[in-house]
């Protein structure tokens, strides 16, 4: 049955296709003597001539019809040759073949005779073009244009769209276009029957159109209409409430980013280090100088700003451990305050060689754009790299604390130094890669910060606070309170922010850590043991 | 008497004495001499160096809580801020109708708002004696709340000091707001006169000059006589050794509570001082920085030793005054050079170096005490 079913669709469906199929292109002189009657006839019968042209089925008629109805198909009056012109800008116009697409180089104007249209059998081109896509080959170019027909339905297309939807093979064509032809139903004749087709649709066009038939005198049909529309709001709110989940997941994301370097550096080494955002700052300012070094190459400049991002902040923050920080060992409030001196100098010094100016770091096309879900609900994909990076960053972190010697010896050290060096590891070592590690990863995020927000001297201290209540609202020495923490208040904020603006959610978010750390002081992950003295 | 015994102090008599020396000779430097004299002391200076004394005091309000008993706040602007706005609020009722638009009741930025009537806050701002209580009583409150809060739960160390960074910055974004009707990113300003003298008037920048440093005068004499009590060795005794002094008996979390709000009260005066001097009082007082900026004052003067604080805060934002004239960008390099060469080298501050001098004066150094030096 499965077989003979979708044998028997096939051949309908080259039945339907058999003209398009058989002459994909007719011979030239067919095409001259077409577009010879399009330019002589009156406008009336240029009407029949368009239908014949749309009906012929040559690849080339949507690129005749689409220049005929902007006015730019002509004749060059000399040789009787057709055109199309590119340019109409001074005395000698830019135009190409009409019948090859060759270019034909500059003719002067006086020679172009265009093929004149009016606004009527322009009203009709637009439908027939849309016809003309509805039956082309390529699937993405039919769901495009079943798309865009959505509320453009008009009668003529109207008689013409329910052979299209039976001769449709794309599950999704199919569905677009008998949305489109139940809005025109709801619209134009008030079909109750239709309104079926559209509850649970999420276009704005069927939602439109069911308002108004929901206002409209017969009271079958605005009872169908309001009923459809409610199914329609339910859907929209999961849809909405889906789209703060991602913005919140995307935004906590970037605060896991931010956090996760300070989570080692103060969480498991207990080295306060205010400069923290200024390394990310450093990471960001990578990127673009990476972007400066290959013009034109945005998206191999982006990735291997990766690594160099990276070493960058890892070789700043291993410099600041050796000059500053070794000797305040065991001092954390004044380690707090010379690391803030540092971050001073490291803004300061950006904006003096570079420039107090925000930079442009470009985009690559690979990054920029969006996957739509539907039609209420697309996630931009930049983001969704940015959540996809934070979490391959936290897993790789994980796996130098967990499983590798290097992580072995930073823990070793954290929880009882004295020991550590008299089983024979080297402590100030150990010091030097653990700071360089947790600024490497502060680089890492700047490199992906760069993608989203603004890159300028001020970049870090926007996210230092930040970045310590995660790790505080965490758990120091935690890694997991550190990403479960990031993402939750990620998700809070966007929670709070459509009923209380940006910054009063931002406001709220900070009092509820405030008051959090009372109840719980040491965060949502307390340490315990002997590591949780001090 | 507690708040007489730091008098009879030699150190207290000498830091008094060098003030109101320092107050008599600007004031009659001021007054007495020709305009085009050397040692003519312009009022632009005059409120200059009130600003200055404003600033010690703050700085004398972070050495007692943070030299004395350990509690590094990274949040004392804010409660300066807030001693400032209500004093700022005092200051804009005193307008009246003579505002841009002319309104008897609302200051000027309400009527721009478009807003009916005055918020329920700004009531009794009208009256000084109020407007003064608040100048204590907003900062007191905020600091009661927040310390009884944090040190029930004995939120203490490095903690404490980010949760009190998260809190000015929650109220720098909080009024920054135009909904807040505090007149938000333009904050308050166009001040016009204080207790009916007229703030524009050499007679009184002066008269406020003075009362700023007998303010710094009576701060320090409280924090000397807080320090040198029976309650002052107790907090010292939480800063050194928070577990031991509550296993021997004391209510740590009720001294640090006191000491904590007494200083948020202080920061309050000095900021309550500071705005008719300078004519505006906007959100960027809130900002981590500027609290930051106050720990190092008190950092390069020396902890715990409150002159030490006064000497920080007069040395470095003098220097912040002259470097900002003369080449604007190295100051943020010339002040995060200061964090770290104090933090690093000069651990106890300029009153550290002057104390080993006296030391190394009156008796000769044994090694023992070059070693902990």
């Amino acid at each position: 049955m499965g077989i003979t079913g979708s044998l028997s669709r096939l051949l309908l469906v080259c039945l339907l296709l058999w003209p398009a199929m058989a002459t994909a292109q007719v011979d030239d002189s067919e095409a001259q003597q077409l577009l010879t009657a399009l330019a002589e006839s009156s406008f009336a019968e240029k009407k029949t001539v368009v239908n014949r042209i749309a009906g012929s089925g040559d690849e080339r008629a949507r690129t005749w019809l689409e220049a005929f109805a902007a006015n730019k198909l002509a004749r060059i009056e000399s040789t009787g040759q057709f055109v199309i012109v590119l340019s109409n800008r001074g005395r000698n116009w830019d135009v190409e073949s009409a019948t090859t697409g060759e270019s034909l180089g500059e003719i002067s104007r006086r020679d172009i005779d265009t093929i004149r249209v009016n606004n009527s059998l322009r009203n009709e081109l637009e439908s027939i073009l849309s016809v003309i896509d509805l039956k082309s080959p390529d699937e993405n170019s039919r769901l495009t244009a079943a798309r865009a027909l959505k509320g453009n339905v008009d009668d003529g297309l109207a008689q013409q769209l329910p052979d299209l939807i039976e001769a449709e093979t794309a599950s999704d064509v199919q569905l677009a276009l008998t949305e489109a032809l139940a809005i025109y139903r709801v619209e134009e004749q008030g079909d109750a029957s239709a309104v079926a087709v559209l509850s649970g649709s999420l276009n704005s066009e069927a939602r439109a159109a069911l308002q108004n038939a929901a206002r409209s005198d017969d009271p079958a049909l605005a009872a169908a209409a309001n009923k459809a529309l409610e199914s329609i709001e339910q859907k929209l709110k999961l849809n909405r409430a889906a789209e703060t989940l991602y913005f919140g997941l995307s935004l906590g994301s970037v605060l896991v980013l931010a956090a996760i370097g300070l989570a080692i550096t103060f969480g498991v080494m207990g080295v306060i280090n205010m400069a923290h955002g200024e390394l990310i700052m450093l990471g960001a300012y990578t990127t673009w100088g990476m972007q400066q070094l290959l013009p034109g190459q945005p998206g191999l400049a982006l990735v291997l700003s990766i690594p160099a991002g990276f070493l960058v902040a890892a070789l700043a923050g291993i410099a600041i451990e050796r000059t500053v920080i070794q000797h305040l060992k065991g001092r954390p409030l004044e380690t707090l305050l010379a690391t803030f001196g540092v971050s001073l100098i490291l803004q300061q010094l950006v904006r003096t060689v570079i420039s107090p100016l925000n930079r442009t770091v470009i985009t690559p096309d690979w990054m920029s754009g969006s996957v739509m879900i539907n039609e209420a609900l697309s996630l931009t994909l930049n983001r969704m790299y940015v959540i996809g990076f934070a979490l391959v960053v936290f897993a790789g972190l994980m796996l130098i604390m967990r499983k590798t010697r290097l992580g072995l010896e930073v823990r070793a050290v954290t929880q009882n130094r004295a020991m550590a060096r008299s089983m024979g590891i080297k402590a100030t070592k150990v010091d030097i890669l653990t700071f360089g590690l947790g600024s490497g990863v502060a680089g890492l995020a700047g490199v992906a910060l760069s993608q989203i927000t603004n890159v300028g001297p001020n970049l870090g201290q926007n996210y230092i606070i930040d970045s310590f209540m995660v790790v505080v609202f965490g758990g120091v020495g935690n890694l997991w309170g550190t990403l479960l923490a990031g993402l939750s208040l990620g998700t809070i904020n966007q929670l709070l922010e459509p009923w209380a603006g940006a910054v009063l959610a931002k406001i709220l978010v900070l009092v509820f850590i405030i008051l959090f750390i009372q109840k719980r002081p040491r965060g949502l992950f307390p340490q315990k043991g002997r590591a949780a003295e001090g | 008497m507690w708040l007489t015994r730091p008098l009879q102090e030699r150190s207290t008599q000498v830091f008094l004495g060098v003030l109101f020396a320092a107050l008599v000779v600007v004031s009659a430097l001021h007054l007495f001499m020709p305009e085009d004299s050397a040692l003519y002391v312009s009022s632009y200076t005059v409120t200059l160096l009130g600003k200055y004394l404003c600033y010690a005091l703050l700085a004398v309000a972070v050495d007692l809580v943070w030299g004395y008993l350990g509690i590094l706040s990274l949040g004392h602007g804010a409660f300066f801020a807030l001693g400032g706005y209500a004093m700022g609020m005092y200051l804009m009722r005193q307008i009246g109708d003579r505002g841009t638009y002319g309104d008897p009741i609302l200051p000027d930025f309400m009527v721009f708002l478009n807003w009916q009537e005055l918020p329920w806050y700004w009531h009794g701002f009208d009256m000084a004696w109020f407007a003064f209580i608040m100048v204590l009583l907003a900062p007191g409150l905020l600091a009661l709340v927040f310390g009884f809060l944090a040190f029930r739960s004995r939120v203490t160390g490095v903690y404490l000091s980010i949760i009190t960074q998260a809190l000015t910055f929650a109220l720098m974004l909080a009024f920054f707001r135009n909904e807040m009707g505090f007149g938000g990113n333009n904050g308050l300003t166009d001040f016009k006169d204080i207790l009916g003298f007229d703030l524009r008037t050499d007679a009184t920048r002066l008269g406020l000059f003075i009362a700023t440093g007998i303010a710094l005068a009576v701060g320090y004499v409280i924090c000397r006589g807080i320090v040198t009590s029976k309650l002052g060795r107790v907090s010292v005794a939480c800063r050194d050794a928070e577990a031991r002094t509550r296993f021997l008996g004391y209510r740590v979390e009720r001294v640090q509570l006191f000491v904590f709000v007494v200083s948020a009260m202080l920061a309050g005066v000095a900021g309550a001082l500071y705005v008719p001097q300078v004519g505006i009082i906007n959100p960027s007082e809130f900002s981590p920085l500027f609290s930051i900026e106050i720990v190092v004052w008190v950092a390069l003067g020396g902890r715990a030793t409150l002159y030490g604080a006064v000497i920080g805060a007069i040395l470095v934002n003098y220097a912040k005054t002259v470097f900002t004239g003369i080449m604007p960008d190295a100051w943020l390099f010339a002040l995060g050079g200061l964090f770290v060469l104090v933090t690093v080298f000069l651990p106890k501050g300029i009153a550290g170096l002057l104390q080993k001098r006296r030391k190394a004066e009156t008796t000769e150094p044994t090694p023992a005490q070059e070693a902990t030096a």
